[in-house]
């Protein structure tokens, strides 16, 4: 399925050619016990210089866990097979210590919680420091003057005093500015941020984004936000690829995602975002949970939720094709009547939410 | 900082007269005559005697006054006059503790190593051999018994494959280096002797062995289950995320995050084998603290008792606080309260 998802038609070509990361029939399998599941079952995703791509999905969707297995991350009974090149160059199956000069200098990633995300007994500086040294030669004190830049870069006030403070000394906002700061300390080329807001409130999250997306433009990052928050994605990245039970299943622009969804679970998301306009007793939610990992159903993994699904959807599991201006994973995909928002929503629909 | 330690010393004073007054206070509660560890038998039946040698002890005053007169002694340094020896209880202990600190310095530094090692061994490499190895070895330490495991080795090493000496600090025929820290391996160097160095250390090793093992299992489980649920923790991935080394990750980021529970068992470790160290002391005929406790013990030596007691309180009031100040450089939230 991979032959369908060409670097061309999704936009994501730099000058040499060639987009910065481009991610190929991603699977990652985890053997436990005996047992043996599949968390991701086929990731496509092309990122530009500059590019800003968001990954949405629900928790357990696989959609961290592809981007773990990209960067050699993942634990040791991971199985990854697949292609992800950086700048042309294969990072499936290369050696550790190879990895290892990519990852922070080149690719950085940072996490979901910075209350954990740093260690708590090295000050804020001396990490920062541990980055740049671990991929640039260095003095200790060159390298503190260093993160005392780069701590002001992310708008932390008076850095010279912050840097020598141990992470339980600085907010959680802080913090997580502090992690951007090591992430970016070597200039990287590919930024990946794993729900990078997702433990903070929300009126540190649009600092934190903010943050984020001024760095980006100033640097000529690449940026991948994965996020189980839509209106994240809306206001941040330019493309956006849905994952669902580990595979991609819509890939798009952002307006032509959130204006015209070619995949049901996609129109199934939308449709159970809030609206401040239309009052509504009860929020629209997707019938069902998602499958259990290592028992999804036969044919389309979505099909036990879908409005739409017919017989053909039981047995075969449709590709992610291109129709026309984006990729979906449907049979249905170009023949899926009109998309009218939130008035999908049928309004004896149970309560609840996308939950994260 | 500073405040937190302060608070501490301040503590001292009145924690050290606490043991004071509780080993003093034992010695009253039991049972045992001390009288029959100063008269002869035959003599006991003689109230000239016995009055008299409790006059010359003493035993005649009531117990506040004794208590009085003890802490009175205590403060110019003088711990009393044992039954047995008829030597200062201090002098006694000087001679004795050296012994018992070098045997006990040397399993510290070897089970704290080795458990430490064998913890995180055993955490990074969960469920492989190296783990039921290091689960295996510290099992058997912590429950085989000392009399069992020393005199199991003696017999291994020194009896039938001859590869260490026997029971004792040093060879007879090698001359006693003089003593300025008491340990014979530091003040052998000090004096230039290697021959004595080598003995001295060759003695040690074996009992040194025997109880740095019972601790290194207690430290490698409680390392090998703090390093996993570390392990799992975020900044770990983002060390890795960082691209530093595998063992630049445990070493720099998840040890030290396990070394305050650490600390605290090898504290306590250290206070416990100064004067729990009783059997092993005993297997190897070491001179140390252990054997002269159970000396004074079975002759109802109450000067010996109140001074060894004193020594053990002392040494658990002085790791606690070493510990307290271990804590502060390794986790720096302590630094707060």
């Amino acid at each position: 399925m991979s032959a369908q998802l060409s670097s061309a038609r999704t936009g994501a070509i730099d000058a040499a050619g060639e987009p910065l990361l481009s991610i190929r029939g991603l699977r990652v399998g985890f053997r436990k016990a005996g047992s043996q599941f599949e968390a991701v079952r086929g990731i496509d995703l092309d990122v530009a210089k500059g590019e800003v791509v968001g990954i949405v999905g629900e928790s357990g969707s696989g959609k961290s866990v592809g981007m773990l297995a990209a960067l050699g991350l993942t634990s040791k009974n991971a199985v990854v097979t697949g292609s992800v090149r950086f700048k042309g160059e294969e990072l499936v199956g290369k050696p550790a210590r190879a990895m290892r000069k990519i990852r922070g200098s080149r690719i950085a990633m940072i996490f979901q919680d910075p209350l954990s995300s740093l260690n708590p007994v090295m000050t804020v500086g001396a990490q920062i420091a541990e980055a740049i040294r671990l991929h640039q030669r260095l003095t200790h004190r060159q390298a503190m003057a260093r993160a005392v830049e780069l701590l002001a870069l992310v708008a932390i006030p008076q850095p010279e005093r912050r840097v020598s403070q141990y992470p339980h000394e600085f907010s959680g906002g802080m913090r997580q500015r502090a992690v951007i700061a090591m992430a970016v300390a070597n200039d990287p080329d590919l930024l990946i941020a794993d729900e990078p807001t997702t433990a903070l409130d929300v009126t540190v999250q649009a600092q934190i984004l903010s943050v984020l997306r001024s760095l980006q433009e100033r640097l000529g990052l690449g940026l991948v936000l994965i996020t189980h928050d839509l209106g994240v994605v809306a206001g941040h990245a330019d493309r956006v690829a849905v994952v669902y039970s580990g595979r991609v299943v819509e890939q798009a622009t952002v307006s032509q995602l959130f204006a015209d969804p070619r995949h049901p679970y996609t129109r199934g998301l939308i449709a159970s975002i809030p609206n401040l306009e239309e009052s509504r007793e009860r929020l629209f939610s997707i019938e069902g949970a998602p499958p259990a990992l290592g028992r999804l159903p036969g044919g389309c993994a979505f099909h036990p939720r879908c409005i739409y699904a017919e017989a053909r959807c039981r047995e075969q599991d449709p590709p992610l094709l291109d129709v026309g201006d984006r990729f979906s994973a449907c049979h249905f995909a170009t023949t899926l009547p009109p998309f009218h928002g939130a008035s999908l929503a049928p309004a004896s629909l149970e309560t609840g939410s996308l939950t994260s | 900082m500073s405040r937190y330690i302060l608070r501490r010393l301040i503590a001292m004073p009145f924690l050290v007269l606490g043991i004071v007054t509780i080993a003093f206070l034992i010695t009253t509660v039991t049972k045992g005559d001390p009288l029959t560890a100063i008269v002869a038998e035959q003599q006991m039946s003689n109230p000239e005697v016995v009055a008299a040698a409790k006059a010359r002890w003493g035993l005649d005053r009531p117990l506040p006054e004794r208590y009085m007169i003890y802490l009175g002694n205590l403060m110019s340094g003088d711990l009393g006059t044992s039954f047995i020896t008829k030597r200062n209880v201090g002098t006694d202990i000087l001679y004795r503790l050296p012994a018992t600190l070098e045997l006990v310095f040397a399993a510290m530094i070897f089970g704290t190593t080795l458990g430490i090692v064998l913890g995180v061994l055993a955490a990074y490499f969960r469920n492989s051999l190296i783990d039921h190895g290091a689960r295996l070895f510290a099992l058997f330490g912590s429950s085989l018994p000392v009399f069992w495991s020393g005199l199991g080795l003696l017999f291994i090493f020194s009896v039938v494959l001859n590869w260490l000496p026997g029971p004792g600090r040093l060879d007879a025929r090698l001359p006693l280096p003089p003593g300025v820290t008491g340990f014979l391996t530091i003040d052998s160097l000090l004096a230039g002797n290697l021959a004595v160095f080598k003995d001295a250390l060759w003695h040690l090793l074996l009992p040194a062995f025997v109880l740095g093992w019972t601790v290194s299992g207690t430290i490698s489980r409680l390392v090998r289950a703090n390093m996993l649920d570390v392990m799992s923790r975020e900044f770990v991935l983002t060390a890795r995320a960082k691209g530093a080394s595998e063992f630049r990750v445990v070493i720099v980021h998840a040890l030290r995050n396990t070394m305050v529970p650490t600390l605290t068992v090898i504290g306590y470790s250290f206070a416990y084998l100064i004067t729990g160290a009783v059997l092993t002391e005993t297997i190897f005929s070491w001179p140390g603290m252990g054997s002269y406790a159970v000396e004074a013990a079975r002759a109802l030596d109450f000067p010996a008792i109140i001074g060894v007691t004193i020594v053990g309180g002392l040494a658990f009031l002085v790791t606690n606080l070493i510990t307290d100040i271990l804590y502060v450089v390794a986790n720096p939230r302590v630094r707060l309260s």
